[in-house]
C-alpha cells in the first residue's frame, strides 16, 4: 500500500477532528459542548498521531485498495448512491428497489450476458426480492414508503 | 433460581415460534460467507420494532447463537468459514468432509456447538445476578469510566492497530454527541437537516456492519462462488454422539477457553476458536492427527466459539460493557426498547431479562437439532452467488433503517456511515469500536454532566472522577488494556522486523 494511501485518510480523519475541536470550543453555550471537548480534545491527538505516522511513512495496518477494486466497486457503488440518495424517494421504494436489485445481479453475476436464460433469471430473482420484501415491510410491518410508481 | 420462574415464557407460541424462526434463520445466514453473525442480528433489530422487548431479544439472541454455529456448516462443506469465529473449524473439519466423513463432522460440531454453548448460557445464569447486584455499587463517575472503559477495551482489544482502534472509538463517541443537547437544548455539529435528531443507533449500526461487507462483495467482481459443496454421507448419530463423550478433554478445553475469553469484552470467536485448538493440541497424545481429520480439533474449536456466546453477554447485561461486536448491537436492540443493562434489567424487567437468557438455554438445543437437518440447506445457501447476496443485504438495510423512524434522513446516515466505513476499515480503522463509542457516548455523556454536578457541589471534579477504589480500578483497566496491546503490537512489529531483515 502506497504512503498517500494512508495520508489521505488519515488527513481527513485528522481534518474532521479539528473541526470537532474547533467546533466544541468556540460554540455556546459551553456547558453543551463540556464533554464535547473532553472527547474533542482526545480524537484530535490520536488524529494528528494517525496522520504524522502516515506522514512520515510509518503507518502498516490496513490492506488499501488496489486500482482493480475500486474498479470492481465502482459501478455497484455509483448504483447504491443513486438508489439511496435519490431513486429511493424519487422514484418509491419498490421501484427504485427492483431497478437497483436489477442492475446490481447484471453487473456482478458471472452468469454470461449473452443468454436469454440469464436474463430471465435475474428477472424472476428480481420479482421474488421485491415480492418479499413488500410481504415484509409494508403487509408485515406496516411500513409506509415514499409514493411510488408501481405499488401505492 | 430465578431463571426457573421465567421459563415457561420461552414456551408462549409467539416466543417459540421466533426463537424457530431466528434458529433456522440463524443457521442459514451464518453458514453464508461475507454474513456475519454481527452484521445478521443488525439487520434483524428492525423486525423487533413491533414486538415485545422480550420477544425481540429473543429473535436476536437465536440468531446471534445459531449464526456462530452455522457458520461451521461453510467452514466444513467449502472450506470457507462463515464467521471469523469458524476459522478453526476449516482446519480439521473440512479435511474429515474431503475425506467422506462431511456428516459426522456436521454431527459433532452441532453436539460440541450445543455443549460449550449449554455450559456457556449458564455461566450467564449464575455470574449475571451476582455482578448486577455489584453494578448498585456503580455511581455516575464509575459508569463513566465503565462506558470509557467498554470503548478502549474494544478499541485496543479488538483491532489491528492500537491508536486507530481508539480513534475509531473517539469517532463513534462524537457521532454520538450530533444533535441536540438535552440539558440545554443546544444544537451540536449539525450540519445537515437529516442529523437534527441526532444519528439513531439502528441504522448506523445496519450501515456500519453491512454497507462494508456489501461493498467487499462488490470488490470480488464478476467471479464466480467456485465452490463446491461436498457431499454428505448418512452417519449415524449415537456413534458422533459417543465421539463426543469420549472426547471429554477437548470438549472440556473447548468449553473452558471459550467460557473464559467470552468473559473478557472485546476478545472475538476467532480467539477462541484458535487458542482451545491450539491448547487441545498441545495436551492431546494424539497430536499429530490435527489438520488431518481429527475430531478433537473440531470439537475443541466448536465448543470454544460456542461457549462464548453466553459469557461476552455477562458484561453487556451487568455492566452495558459488550463483550463482542455482537453484543454491541445486542445492546443497541436493548436500547430501542428503553431498557438499559445492568440493576434496571433485573429490578424493573426481570421478565425480559430471564425470557431472553432462558431462550438461549433452548436455543442451544435447537440450534444443535437443526443444524443436523437442515446443514444441507445451509450449505446450497452457501453457494447462493456474492451479486445476490449483496444486492439482497443492501435492499434489506435500505428498508431495515427506513422503518425505524419511517425517515429518509435515516437511510442517508446509513449508506453515508457504511461507505465511510468501508473506506476507514481498508485503512485499519474498526467498526466495533466505533459503534461501541456510539452506543456508549450518551451513557458516558450523561454520567460525566452528572458527575461534574455533584463533584460542584461536593469534592470537586479531580477527586471525583479520580479518587475511590472502583474508579482508580476501572482507570487502571482502561490503561492496562490499551498499554497491553500497545505491547502486543509492538512485539508483532519486533517479529515483523526480524523477519524481514533474516530475508
Amino acid at each position: 500500500m502506497t504512503k498517500l494511501q494512508h495520508i489521505v485518510p488519515s488527513g481527513i480523519v485528522a481534518g474532521v477532528a479539528l473541526w470537532v475541536t474547533w467546533v466544541s470550543f468556540t460554540q455556546q453555550p459551553a456547558e453543551a459542548f463540556l464533554f464535547p471537548r473532553l472527547i474533542a480534545s482526545v480524537f484530535a491527538v490520536l488524529a494528528l498521531w494517525t496522520f504524522g505516522k502516515a506522514v512520515l511513512g510509518k503507518s502498516r495496518v490496513g490492506a488499501g485498495l488496489s486500482i482493480e477494486m475500486m474498479r470492481n466497486i465502482a459501478p455497484g457503488l455509483i448504483v447504491m448512491v443513486i438508489y439511496v440518495f435519490w431513486a429511493a424517494k424519487g422514484l418509491g421504494f419498490y421501484t427504485a428497489s427492483a431497478i437497483a436489485f436489477f442492475i446490481l445481479l447484471s453487473v456482478y453475476d458471472p452468469a454470461p450476458n449473452g443468454e436469454a436464460r440469464t436474463w430471465i433469471r435475474r428477472a424472476i430473482i428480481t420479482i421474488g426480492f421485491v415480492a418479499v420484501m413488500y410481504g415484509l415491510f409494508a403487509l408485515v410491518l406496516n411500513v409506509f414508503t415514499p409514493k411510488e410508481l408501481l405499488f401505492n | 433460581m430465578e431463571f426457573i420462574y421465567h421459563f415457561g415464557d420461552v414456551f408462549q407460541p409467539l416466543s417459540l415460534a421466533l426463537l424457530f424462526v431466528g434458529t433456522i434463520g440463524g443457521l442459514i445466514l451464518g453458514a453464508t460467507p461475507g454474513l456475519s453473525p454481527t452484521m445478521a442480528v443488525a439487520l434483524l433489530i428492525p423486525f423487533t420494532f413491533r414486538l415485545e422487548p422480550a420477544q425481540g431479544l429473543i429473535l436476536l439472541g437465536a440468531a446471534y447463537t445459531s449464526t456462530v454455529a452455522g457458520g461451521a456448516v461453510s467452514a466444513i462443506l467449502l472450506k470457507i468459514p462463515g464467521a471469523p469465529a469458524n476459522i478453526a473449524t476449516t482446519l480439521d473439519g473440512h479435511t474429515m468432509a474431503k475425506q467422506g466423513r462431511g456428516a459426522e463432522a456436521l454431527q459433532l460440531s452441532f453436539l460440541s456447538s450445543a455443549v460449550g454453548g449449554i455450559f456457556g448460557v449458564l455461566l450467564l445464569i449464575f455470574l449475571t445476578p451476582v455482578l448486577a447486584k455489584w453494578a448498585l455499587a456503580f455511581g455516575p463517575s464509575h459508569l463513566f469510566w465503565l462506558a470509557i472503559l467498554g470503548v478502549t477495551i474494544i478499541g485496543s482489544l479488538d483491532s489491528s492497530s492500537v491508536v486507530k482502534g481508539l480513534l475509531s472509538g473517539c469517532i463513534g463517541m462524537w457521532l454520538a454527541t450530533i444533535g441536540f443537547d438535552d440539558i440545554m437544548g443546544a444544537q451540536r455539529f449539525i450540519f445537515h437537516s437529516s442529523l437534527s435528531g441526532g444519528i439513531n443507533i439502528i441504522p448506523a449500526l445496519i450501515g456500519l456492519f453491512a454497507i462494508p461487507q456489501v461493498l467487499t462483495m462488490f470488490a470480488k467482481g464478476r467471479i464466480p462462488s467456485g465452490t463446491e459443496v461436498i457431499k454428505v454421507q448418512k452417519h449415524p448419530l449415537r456413534k458422533a454422539v459417543k465421539e463426543v463423550s469420549r472426547r471429554t478433554r477437548a470438549l472440556g478445553i473447548g468449553t473452558a477457553v471459550g467460557s473464559i475469553i467470552g468473559l473478557i469484552p472485546g476478545v472475538g470467536g476467532q480467539i477462541a476458536g484458535l487458542v482451545a485448538y491450539d491448547q487441545s493440541k498441545k495436551f492431546s497424545p494424539e497430536r499429530d492427527k490435527f489438520g488431518k481429520g481429527h475430531s478433537e480439533g473440531l470439537i475443541a474449536a466448536e465448543s470454544a466459539n460456542n461457549a462464548m456466546v453466553g459469557p461476552s453477554l455477562v458484561p453487556l447485561l451487568t455492566l452495558s460493557v459488550p463483550g463482542s461486536p455482537t453484543a454491541a448491537v445486542l445492546l443497541g436492540g436493548l436500547l430501542i426498547h428503553g431498557i438499559f443493562p445492568g440493576t434496571d434489567l433485573f429490578d424493573n424487567h426481570p421478565e425480559v431479562a430471564w425470557t431472553f437468557i432462558n431462550s438461549m438455554l433452548l436455543g442451544q438445543i435447537l440450534m444443535c437439532v437443526f443444524g443436523l437437518y437442515i446443514a444441507g440447506l445451509a450449505a446450497k445457501v452457501a453457494q447462493v452467488p456474492q451479486s445476490v447476496m449483496a444486492a439482497v443485504v443492501l435492499g434489506l438495510a435500505v428498508f431495515g433503517s427506513y422503518s425505524v423512524q419511517n425517515s429518509m434522513g435515516d437511510v442517508y446516515v446509513m449508506a453515508t456511515l457504511g461507505i465511510m466505513m468501508f473506506f476507514l476499515e481498508r485503512f485499519g480503522f474498526a467498526a466495533a469500536p466505533l459503534v461501541l463509542g456510539l452506543i456508549l457516548g450518551p451513557i458516558a455523556e450523561a454520567n460525566f454532566i452528572q458527575g461534574s454536578m455533584i463533584a460542584n457541589a461536593t469534592s470537586g471534579s479531580f477527586s471525583y472522577f479520580f479518587g475511590g477504589t472502583l474508579n482508580l480500578v476501572l482507570i487502571a483497566i482502561v490503561l492496562a488494556s490499551i498499554a497491553y496491546s500497545v505491547w502486543m503490537e509492538l512485539q508483532n512489529r519486533h517479529v515483523t522486523t526480524k523477519e524481514d531483515a533474516m530475508q
